[in-house]
């Protein structure tokens, strides 16, 4: 279970952000923010710590439970705390039929890293993930919000040691 | 022979992302051409006339929906662009709007002219939040041009588009999971009736429509709805863009006239290019991961003998028994190293995931139906699992709140119809089946 | 508004559900619910235990709807025709909801307080098959204490959303929920808080199964060995009328008092439920009139040695309701398919003798 922690806040860039959001949506229908000021939270915090949660409850005027309950839905909100790179990578079939196995194992012992784990340098959170959306150009990864696409060996080994540097 | 370009005739174009390009082309001239000239059922109309089929995957009428579409007085409709693409198999949404975000613009303006929506979303896969940017990016675009915002083209209607990113649910494609999501809410779908078109967003009436489907109605404003349905084959009228991916030469999206021959599609070089060399293709999975899998024999040809199409008819002849379906249009190849079982588990693995967990059959049944495949593809089944399988995706089958049920079933209860002696391979055989790389080398008839 | 439901025709309100209109023709036609609450807005829909067969969409449109439909949320039309018990496919396909429920269910019935009064345990004793399919392992969870009185163990929840609307309804600030997806998907509060306020314990009683529990009742005794009575007392937070357990003289449970389908009548706050223990508390109305094919009336029959699952055959074998006067004579038990008869009666070799054992031994432990 998590302590208590210091409060947690949008710096005034990302409120501006939020409030900008806030006017997609019709009078009263504000929670329909929660989505995408989940994704700021996380983008602002590297991970969406429950103070967070708590505090976009309080900036929609809803109850925590009801952020807390869509954050443990979707999957792109990591509840825990990641390394500097989340590299999210895609086991569904097409991408396995198009050399999946071989270059994510290669990745995951390049990092150093299974499945869910942080490698020991802080750098690198390895994630499996479902189908992303580029199936005709798997095997595939995402890092944040950058797709990379048509892996190989030789291209993982690039994308790594440039993002060690 | 020309081929009919409806959704790629301006993709290739360096720049076409950028409002000025795309404008030069051609542009917007539907919006002005709708707003200026024709009233909103007269789109509707266009669109009927079109008998273009909604291509998320069902497949139905998009002018027909359109036309259900409850009009109380003083209650807002509302226009959802379903881009939650994440069905395994299919990125064709996501090359369109990465590639040529003002066409799905256009189309999103267009249509909720005819719809009279004032507020429409266009709900992205959270996944693609660079995507979203491209798409926020071109709707400023649009906006400074005066086409959306408040009396466009001084018609004195008002129209605002926002983009919505998902947070990585595949379940939220699903329409009613889908205005859940943008209501903030987790994406459990909703019991029907009452259908979107009564009670969608917010409780009013709403048209939720895929990104393909969508961007066709700019060409079919311009050009109407009639030379739209002219291209085609009987009820599966115009174009469609493919997803295509695994074992071919040449994977990627393609926009093909519908009723163009599988076979063509596969091994033209205008298309696929073919099987990967020195391979030869075993099964297809030809609408999208939720499609039933067939050999490649039973593609190519019908039951009856007949060359089979790429068109929702042709792909659904002969049912279950011998046919599968259309779908979103992930056409997924596999030659004769893909292992069927390690395929299906991994498909069954995905539907597990990707379960909202609402209704018992498909929260427990896609467990349950993962573990016992997992069990045969690492050589720990035993004869009986097959039958249950086939039992377990039955009770599954059609007992559900959402089609997802449907889809983890499908491919589970097709893969042990059409490839049953490669499960009972892997029962038999578990030293075998379990080596890396191993694969049934049965009688199955490569093509 | 005219529907027939297992061949019997009732005129009901538009508006009415199937389940509601079955429910009014009586318990025989009546589909198992395990998700819908009539008290609670926007419940079913989810468990598909009460799918039905509709033959006849209705008078207008008598076209069969292809699919088994959820009748706790389906309007009946004029002229509709539905299949419930007679239907095949209906009663094949619950089996199967059965089994789904039961799937990751804990073997727990012998410890669990709900033993006795739990809708799991009727529902797979009546349309549930013997043995299970399931060799993978069970999904667990550890208990948890959501607060000083209730107590949730999620691996025997169900996921029917009712405590979830409860809160939602009742309590206005709801700090409990459903967390993650899928068949990891759990009820809990995600960073530990206790759910507080003065109508949080009815979460309890709209719970179908024993996954929501009276911390101040646990283990105290078994249902059917207890003595339901109907009492009010002046409450100035709720209606004051519950009903009261009793072990001898000993008040050792306070519940909101439930209709026939088990369904809450009156929602009662929590100094009712938990603090109020005393018959000096309350003002005895008389014995809680209790379904005679109900458990927990076991013990008026002086069989309360009898394994519940055994008493429950002998009370459903002769089943007469007591509480609604009405013409049978239309309602034909002999359209019944054979293997509900059977059902009634033990399958040769099954040993009561057992199932009393292993009670008697599990009080022992205690
Ligand atoms: C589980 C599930 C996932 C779906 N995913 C998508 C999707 O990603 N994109 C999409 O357009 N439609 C998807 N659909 C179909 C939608 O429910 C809906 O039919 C469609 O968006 C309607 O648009 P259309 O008529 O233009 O195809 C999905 C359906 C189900 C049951
Ligand atoms: S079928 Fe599956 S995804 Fe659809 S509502 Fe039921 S549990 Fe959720
Ligand atoms: S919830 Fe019901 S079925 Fe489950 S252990 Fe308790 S009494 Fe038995
Ligand atoms: S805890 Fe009980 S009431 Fe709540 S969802 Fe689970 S089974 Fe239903
Ligand atoms: S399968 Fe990997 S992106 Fe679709
Ligand atoms: S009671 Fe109808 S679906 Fe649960």
């Amino acid at each position: 279970m998590l302590e208590t922690k210091p409060r947690i806040e949008f710096t005034p860039e990302r409120l501006e952000r939020a409030k900008e959001i806030l006017t997609h949506y019709p009078e009263g229908r504000q929670k329909s923010a929660l989505l995408p000021l989940l994704h700021l939270l996380q983008e602002q915090e590297g991970w969406t710590p429950a103070e967070g949660m708590d505090y976009v409850a309080e900036l929609l005027g809803i109850q925590p439970i009801e952020v807390y309950e869509v954050a443990t839905f979707y999957t792109m909100y990591h509840l825990e705390p990641v390394g500097k790179h989340v590299i999210e990578y895609c086991r569904t079939g097409p991408c396995m039929l198009m050399g999946g196995e071989e270059v994510y194992a290669h990745l995951k012992q390049k990092i150093g890293a299974q499945d869910g784990e942080t490698s020991a340098d802080k750098l690198f959170t390895i994630k499996p993930v479902e189908c992303l959306a580029a199936c005709g150009w798997g095997p595939c990864f995402q890092i944040r919000e950058k797709y990379y696409t048509h892996l190989t060996i030789e291209k993982v080994d690039e994308i790594i040691d440039e993002l060690k540097q | 022979m020309s081929l009919p370009k409806i959704l790629t005739a301006h993709t290739h174009l360096p720049g076409i992302e950028t409002f000025d390009v795309y404008r030069k082309n051609g542009g917007y001239a539907a919006v002005e051409k709708a707003i200026k000239t024709m009233t909103p059922d007269e789109v509707v109309e266009e669109v009927k006339k079109s008998g273009v089929r909604g291509r998320g995957g069902a497949g139905f009428p998009m002018g027909m929906k359109w036309s259900f579409l409850a009009k109380p007085e003083g209650v807002p409709r509302y226009l959802v662009c379903n881009a939650d693409e994440s069905e395994p198999g299919t990125f064709k949404d996501h090359w369109l709007m990465k590639t040529i975000p003002h066409l799905l613009i256009e189309g999103m303006i267009v249509s909720s002219y005819a719809l009279g929506a004032n507020a429409s979303y266009i709900y992205v896969r959270g996944e693609l939040m660079y995507v979203v940017r491209i798409l926020e990016k071109a709707i400023a675009e649009a906006k400074a041009a005066g086409f959306l915002g408040k009396n466009i083209l001084g018609s004195g209607y008002d129209l605002e588009l926002y983009v919505q990113p998902g947070g990585g649910a595949y379940i939220c494609g699903e329409e009613t999971a889908l205005l859940e999501s943008l209501e903030g809410k987790r994406g459990n779908p909703r019991n029907k009736p009452p259908f979107p078109a009564v009670k969608g967003l917010y409780q009013c009436p709403t048209v939720v429509n895929n990104v393909e489907s969508i961007s066709t109605t700019s060409w079919i404003v311009n050009n109407g709805g009639d030379a739209y349905a002219a291209i085609g084959i009987g009820r599966s009228t115009g174009t469609k863009l493919i997803s295509a991916s695994g074992h071919l030469k040449k994977p990627g999206v393609y926009e093909i006239p519908l009723g163009l021959p599988v076979q063509e599609f596969i091994y033209s070089d205008e298309w696929c290019g073919g099987i990967r060399d020195g391979h030869h293709l075993k099964a297809v999975v030809a609408g999208g991961s939720s499609v039933p899998i067939l050999p490649a024999a039973m593609l190519l040809k019908t039951a009856a003998g007949e060359d089979r199409l790429m068109s929702y008819e042709s792909l659904a002849d002969g049912g279950f028994a011998t046919g599968t379906m259309m779908g979103s249009g992930g056409f997924i190849a596999m030659d004769e190293t893909t292992c069927i079982v390690r395929n299906t588990w991994n498909f069954s693995r995905f539907y597990h995931h990707e379960s909202c967990g609402q209704c018992s059959p498909c929260r427990e049944g896609t467990g349950w139906m993962e573990k016992v495949l997992h069990r045969i593809e690492h050589g720990h089944g035993s004869m009986h699992d097959i039958d249950l399988l086939v039992d377990v995706a039955k009770k599954i089958e059609g007992n559900t709140i959402c089609p997802l049920g449907d889809a983890a079933a499908w491919p589970i209860a097709s893969a042990i119809r059409h490839f049953r002696d490669e499960f009972e391979w892997h029962i038999t055989n578990p030293q075998e089946a379990t080596r890396p790389g191993a694969v049934f080398k049965g009688h199955m008839e490569l093509v | 508004m005219k529907v027939t439901i297992d061949n019997i025709t009732i005129e009901v309100e538009p508006g009415t559900t199937i389940l509601q209109a079955a429910r009014k023709i009586g318990p025989e036609v009546a589909p198992p619910a395990m998700c819908y609450y009539e008290p609670l807005k926007a419940s079913g829909g989810k468990c598909r235990a009460c799918l039905v067969k509709v033959t006849a969409g209705s008078e207008k449109d008598p076209r069969p709807m292809p699919k088994l439909v959820p009748s706790c949320i389906t309007q009946v039309q004029d002229g509709m025709i539905v299949e419930n018990t007679v239907n095949e496919q209906v009663l094949e396909t619950r089996k199967g909801i059965v089994e789904f429920l039961l799937l990751n269910h804990p073997l727990d019935c012998p410890i669990c307080d709900q033993a006795g009064e739990c809708h799991l345990q009727d529902f797979s004793f009546q349309h549930g098959v013997q043995q299970t399919r399931y060799e993978e392992e069970r999904r667990t969870f550890e208990k948890q204490d959501l607060g000083p009185n209730i107590q949730l163990h999620m691996t025997r929840c169900i996921l029917c959303y009712r405590c979830v609307f409860t809160a939602d309804q009742i309590t206005g600030k709801r700090v409990h929920g459903v967390l993650n997806r899928g068949d990891h998907a759990e009820i809990s509060t995600y960073i530990e808080k206790a759910i507080d306020n003065d109508f949080s314990g009815n979460v309890i009683d709209v719970c179908p199964v024993g996954a929501l529990t009276d911390k101040t009742y646990r283990f105290k005794n078994r249902v059917w060995f207890t003595k339901p009575v109907d009492a009010h007392c002046d409450c100035e937070k709720c209606s004051g009328k519950v009903t009261l357990w009793y072990r001898g003289d000993e008040v050792i449970r306070v519940t909101a008092r439930k209709n026939q389908w088990g369904e809450v009548l009156d929602f009662i706050c929590n100094t009712c439920r938990f603090e109020r223990k005393n018959t000096a508390d309350w003002t005895i109305e008389g014995p809680t009139k209790v379904a005679r094919h109900s458990v927990i009336s076991a013990n008026k029959y002086g069989a309360n040695k009898i394994v519940p699952e055994f008493a429950r055959r002998l009370a459903a074998s002769q089943y007469k309701d007591v509480h609604e006067a009405r013409d049978t004579s239309q309602l034909n038990i002999k359209q019944l398919p054979e293997e509900r008869f059977k059902a009634l009666i033990p399958p040769a070799g099954e040993s009561a003798v057992a199932g009393i054992r292993s009670i008697q031994n599990w009080a022992e432990d205690k």
